[in-house]
């Protein structure tokens, strides 16, 4: 059947995947050559091979590197989270501050900066911790014989306006010290180390495994319950354990870039216009946009405004929002 | 196993399989929350038959059914599949043998024909495998037979409901199941389309020696194209038997509650037998009619 076996979106999806390669490697080459000190796209290997400048050489290996890796690494998480999220939820404004990682990640990370702000070292493992509490609270709540979808998403917005409100009273009444937090709050990558590429890692590396072994499981759940059990897939473990990854993956996310929260939302959403919902598909794409796209806000937020450095976050909101009610108005269209 | 080889082994197969008894439920109690929908119902369905359930709303043939999918946890009693309690075997093995279509389902628009029915393969591969040749070969069967190669690269959205309708059960199909469960699988269609769709359930049963359960709400439909007919009340089978035998106008009053004429007709050179409603009857206790 030639006829069949062609899908109608294999184009877009080529183009998906294919585009998202090259503008990967675009955006990561962008970004390790701009800065303050500007280094020629074709230097950057040489340097790196110890052929070029000391001084360019460490500010690659010390400065640049490990922060457009934790960018693309952070990026790949949390468009996976995203779409795993999406997927599992069916609901399209599931994002990982749904399920509590967001707030959970600020509320402790805000109560070392401001009540121990020698140990800010610790930051990101707090954030991550605190991710996690906030996510077993939210399991614990949605829990029914297995996590149920609509309690989960309830249960999300009751843990984050709980944490919320505590980090709002962390900041009336230590509103001296909230300067420090504003910047993590906002999210960003400046002074990002390996040891913070060494944090996301990991998590990046089980993320893809798992992504790729549960593609098919994500395929069925958003077929409903109903027709995934049918099909012969137990429903409560697939959704935990495809859970669990999404918090892990949006938690370490969250620990090493702050609250970086449009990815999560709109990468998936932007793909699965040129992917379809097929998750085969989609979350190779998505994760690869999700890089670039983190990558090259970081570039670009160090770059156009310098030399002050935007935090990457808010770039990304003002240039991110508008495109993607864009392309959803478009998408509209073209499916009405 | 070869589409062909298997219908042949199917049709030499059928007779002496027909006896044979597929699933069986014995002193069955479902329910949700407090309640108890479905109170001690024992029923047997046999190898390459038609069964269908009817009965008033709420008298618990979706949750039966669903019971029968194992979609529900069971109260009290046991399913029996093939020869063995339907809980204790593995999901994806009892996913291999049983089929279900929801009444409805809430699909990505987007994805086309041949990727959703591509998906009823899921049960028939392990973990670690891909998506193997003789997956193709029964997706693409599943399609043939549902009439649906012409649809395969369209998304879902392109569809009307009819359309859907078919290509739910191409997915079930790629499933390769022994038992196919329908609930009101023509609940939201036009006359022509629910018409199509019972013929090529019935087809299906012809040529591959399915056996199908299936909800029905239009009597009609189900004394026409099943050879087993099931009539829950409140929970409890009030009736359960060949249709010629129990359906009749006094099942039907004691059913719902409403005077009707009951004729035999031939219809498409068949036997059949057609219920008119004339009033309703009475008031059911406890329900404002």
């Amino acid at each position: 059947m030639p006829q069949a076996a062609v899908h109608p979106r294999a184009v877009k999806r080529r183009i998906a995947l294919g585009v998202g390669i090259v503008a990967l490697l675009a955006a990561l080459v962008a970004s390790a050559s701009v800065g303050a000190v500007a280094i020629a796209p074709g230097d950057i290997v040489p340097t790196l091979m110890g052929n070029g400048s000391v001084e360019d050489y460490r500010i690659l290996c010390h400065i640049r590197l490990p922060r457009l890796l934790t960018g693309a690494l952070t990026g790949i998480n949390l468009a996976l989270a995203g779409c795993i999220l999406q997927g599992i939820l069916k609901n399209p404004l599931a994002d990982p501050g749904i399920i509590g990682v967001s707030s959970g990640a600020g509320l402790a990370a805000m109560s070392i900066m401001i009540l121990l702000p020698a140990q800010t070292a610790f930051v990101p493992l707090a954030a991550f911790c605190g991710a996690m509490v906030a996510v077993a609270l939210v399991f614990a709540l949605s829990w029914e014989h297995g996590v149920r979808p609509m309690r989960m998403v309830l249960a999300g917005v009751a843990i984050a306006a709980f944490f919320g409100g505590a980090m709002t009273a962390l900041m009336v009444f230590y509103s001296d010290r909230v300067q420090g937090t504003v910047n993590w709050m906002a999210g960003g990558f400046a002074g990002r180390s390996w040891t913070h590429v060494e944090m996301v890692l990991p998590y990046t590396l089980i993320g893809i495994a798992g992504t790729l072994l549960g593609s098919r499981w994500l395929n069925a759940l958003q077929l409903g319950e109903e027709t995934a059990r049918s099909l012969g897939v137990n429903v409560a473990r697939a959704r935990l354990v495809l859970l669990v990854l999404a918090a892990l993956l949006a938690a370490s996310a969250v620990s090493a870039a702050g609250m970086l929260g449009f990815v999560g939302l709109v990468v998936p959403h932007i793909v699965r216009l040129l992917t379809g919902s097929d998750f085969d598909y989609l979350l190779p794409a998505a994760a690869i946009w999700g890089a670039t796209l983190v990558t090259g806000a970081d570039a670009a937020a160090r770059t156009a405004f310098a030399p002050v450095e935007i935090p990457v976050g808010v770039f990304m909101s003002f240039l991110g929002a508008p495109f993607f009610l864009y392309l959803l108005k478009k998408g509209m269209k073209h499916s009405a | 196993m070869d589409i062909r080889n298997r219908e042949e082994k199917t049709m030499q197969d059928k007779k002496q399989k027909e006896e044979e008894i597929i699933l069986r439920a014995a002193n069955l109690t479902l329910g949700y929350g407090a309640a108890d929908i479905v109170k001690d119902v024992s029923l047997s369905i046999r190898r390459a038959e038609i069964a269908a359930i009817i009965g008033p709303n709420g008298s618990g043939k979706s949750t039966l059914l669903k019971a029968l999918a194992r979609l529900l946890p069971i109260r009290s009693g046991k399913i029996t599949l093939g020869n063995a309690d339907m809980w204790e075997q593995p999901t994806r093995q009892v996913a291999q043998r049983v089929a279900f279509l929801p009444q409805s389902a809430d699909f990505p628009p987007d994805i086309t024909v041949m990727e959703l029915v591509r998906m009823g393969r899921l049960p028939h591969r392990g973990f670690w495998d891909g998506f193997s040749r003789k997956d193709a070969a029964a997706s693409e069967a599943a399609l043939r037979r549902t009439g649906l190669i012409p649809f395969a690269r369209r998304p879902l959205r392109a569809l009307s409901g009819g359309e859907r309708q078919r290509v739910r059960l191409a997915m079930a199909l790629a499933q390769e199941p022994e038992i196919l469960l329908l609930d009101e699988p023509t609940t939201y269609l036009d006359i022509r389309h629910q018409l199509a769709l019972m013929e090529l359930v019935e087809h299906l049963h012809d040529t591959l020696g399915l056996t199908v359960v299936m909800v029905l709400h239009d009597l009609n439909q189900a004394v026409r194209y099943s050879h087993h007919l099931i009539a829950l009340t409140d929970g409890r089978v009030m009736a359960d038997g060949a249709p010629e035998e129990i359906f009749t106008r006094d099942l039907v009053r004691d059913l719902y509650g409403v005077e009707s004429l009951v004729r035999d007709v031939e219809l498409a050179g068949r036997r059949t037998r057609l219920c008119l409603p004339e009033r309703v009857a009475q008031e059911k206790e406890g329900e404002a009619v």
